[in-house]
Order: structure tokens, then C-alpha cells, then sequence
């Protein structure tokens, strides 16, 4: 196989901006769903979407500065999210033995 | 090689990211998730991220997935019904959204002009040795707090998912 292809194809780099745009891409689709669905947990996995977004990019910016401090930043969302996924899904449970439901738009009892 | 890995894996997220919008059903969702993640992992660790990306399949595709799969079965989640119900981000969201693509990609590619490339094995302080001497001398006291974060988070789950017993 080695020898079939040309030598460049096994040194070619991905420039750093592929990463990034990337990283916007999974953003951008995160909040579409964030934005048009209606189940609870789907829209909390969204959120979930958009956070490993936001660490591809710490990650990049790591790897382009040489620096560690990117990939810190990184695994303290990770926690935070962690955290955030015990509590959300303990309200949702909440939400689910109050309603009965689990569609957004059947709980808007603050609008009324 | 680095450009198929980089590419394979970067569709493999896209992919799975807009099947995780398009499914109808919750558990159909979480698995378009955790192949997501996985993916993610795999650019992590192209990015020399070897902590990161362990990190991430144990964390993220390991614990957080299962919990919110224990969820889904627990409350027997269904397909969702479609409603209209949708107001304003039904019509603006798809277009705004474009646009924040369109301008973040303009603003990477004009200030990222001068980036480094991406080549495997480039840079290798991302281990769980350099990741921790870091977390353990600069980033101590962000660490502690996290620690109370996450002592919160128990607590504060335990309250609201118990039964009411009087």
C-alpha cells in the first residue's frame, strides 16, 4: 500500500483553521436543535453538542500556542458539564413526575 | 494520513451531530451523540491531547451518555410530536444561524491567517503528566472550587430527584 501512493500523501498537514471551522460547524448545528426541538432531553443533549464545540477549540488554540493552559480550560468544562448533566437530568425527572410530559411546550406555566 | 484521519473523523462528527438534530426519538439521538464524542476524541488526540482525549471518552461517552440513555429509559421517553408551536425561532433561527457560521468562518480564516499546521505528534505536552503538574500548581485553586462545584451537584440532585416522603 505504502508504495502506491505518492510520499506527500503521508506527510500532508491539516491546516489549524480546518479544526476551527469545525468546531463552529458542531456549534452552529448544537443550536439549531437547541433551537427547533421540542424534547427536553434532546435539547439538553444540544447543549452537551455545543460544549464539546467549544472544546475542540480550547484544544486548538492549545496546540497552536504549545501550551497546556487550552486543554486545562478544556477538562474544567468537562466537570462543569459533568455537573451540569447530574442536576439537569434530576430537574428533568422533577419536571417528568409534576407534568407528566416531557414536550417544552406543554410546560409554560410562567407565560400564562 | 493525517488528512484522511482528519477528514474521516471530522465527517463521522458532522454526521452524527445533524442526525443527533433529525431523529425523532431520544435514544436515537443519544447513540448520534456518543459517535460524535468518539470522533471528537479521535481529533483530540490528533491535536496531541492524549489526557483530553481519554478524558473525553471516559466522562463524556462513558458516564454523562449513560446517565442521560438511565434517563431516557427511565421516564420511557417517546418519539416527539411534532407541533407548530414553534414562534419566532421557527423563522429566524435557520437564517441566523447561517449567518453566524458564514461570519465565524470569515473571521477564523482572516485572523488565523498565520496558523501553524496540524501535523500528528507536533506537540506532546498534552499527557496525563503535563496535565497534571499543571492542574496542581497554576490551576490548584480553579480545581479545589470544581471540587465543591461537583459536591454541589450531588447534593442538589439527591434533593430534586427523591420522593417526597412525608
Amino acid at each position: 500500500m505504502t508504495h502506491l501512493l505518492p510520499p506527500e500523501f503521508f506527510t500532508a498537514t491539516v491546516p489549524l483553521n480546518a479544526y476551527l471551522i469545525l468546531s463552529a460547524i458542531l456549534f452552529a448545528i448544537g443550536a439549531c436543535g437547541f433551537m427547533f426541538r421540542k424534547n427536553i432531553i434532546t435539547i439538553y443533549m444540544c447543549i452537551e453538542l455545543m460544549l464539546n464545540a467549544v472544546n475542540l477549540s480550547f484544544v486548538t488554540f492549545s496546540y497552536q500556542f504549545g501550551k497546556v493552559d487550552g486543554q486545562i480550560y478544556s477538562f474544567f468544562v468537562m466537570v462543569v458539564a459533568a455537573a451540569e448533566a447530574a442536576v439537569g437530568l434530576a430537574i428533568i425527572l422533577t419536571i417528568f413526575r409534576n407534568r407528566g410530559t416531557l414536550q417544552i411546550d406543554e410546560i409554560d406555566t410562567l407565560k400564562n | 494520513m493525517d488528512v484522511i484521519l482528519f477528514t474521516f473523523f471530522a465527517l463521522v462528527a458532522i454526521v452524527g451531530a445533524v442526525s443527533l438534530v433529525l431523529q425523532k426519538h431520544p435514544i436515537s439521538s443519544a447513540l448520534s451523540l456518543v459517535s460524535v464524542m468518539v470522533a471528537l476524541s479521535v481529533l483530540f488526540l490528533l491535536l496531541g491531547a492524549e489526557f483530553i482525549a481519554a478524558a473525553q471518552l471516559v466522562v463524556y461517552s462513558g458516564a454523562i451518555m449513560v446517565l442521560f440513555v438511565f434517563v431516557i429509559m427511565l421516564l420511557n421517553a417517546g418519539a416527539e410530536r411534532e407541533s407548530r408551536k414553534g414562534g419566532l425561532a421557527q423563522f429566524l433561527g435557520l437564517p441566523l444561524t447561517a449567518i453566524l457560521l458564514v461570519f465565524a468562518s470569515y473571521v477564523i480564516t482572516q485572523s488565523m491567517s498565520n496558523a501553524k499546521a496540524v501535523k500528528f505528534g507536533a506537540f506532546t505536552g498534552g499527557g496525563p503528566r503535563e496535565v497534571g503538574w499543571e492542574l496542581f500548581t497554576r490551576y490548584l485553586l480553579p480545581f479545589e472550587v470544581t471540587s465543591i462545584l461537583i459536591l454541589i451537584a450531588i447534593a442538589g440532585a439527591v434533593v430534586l430527584a427523591r420522593k417526597e416522603i412525608d
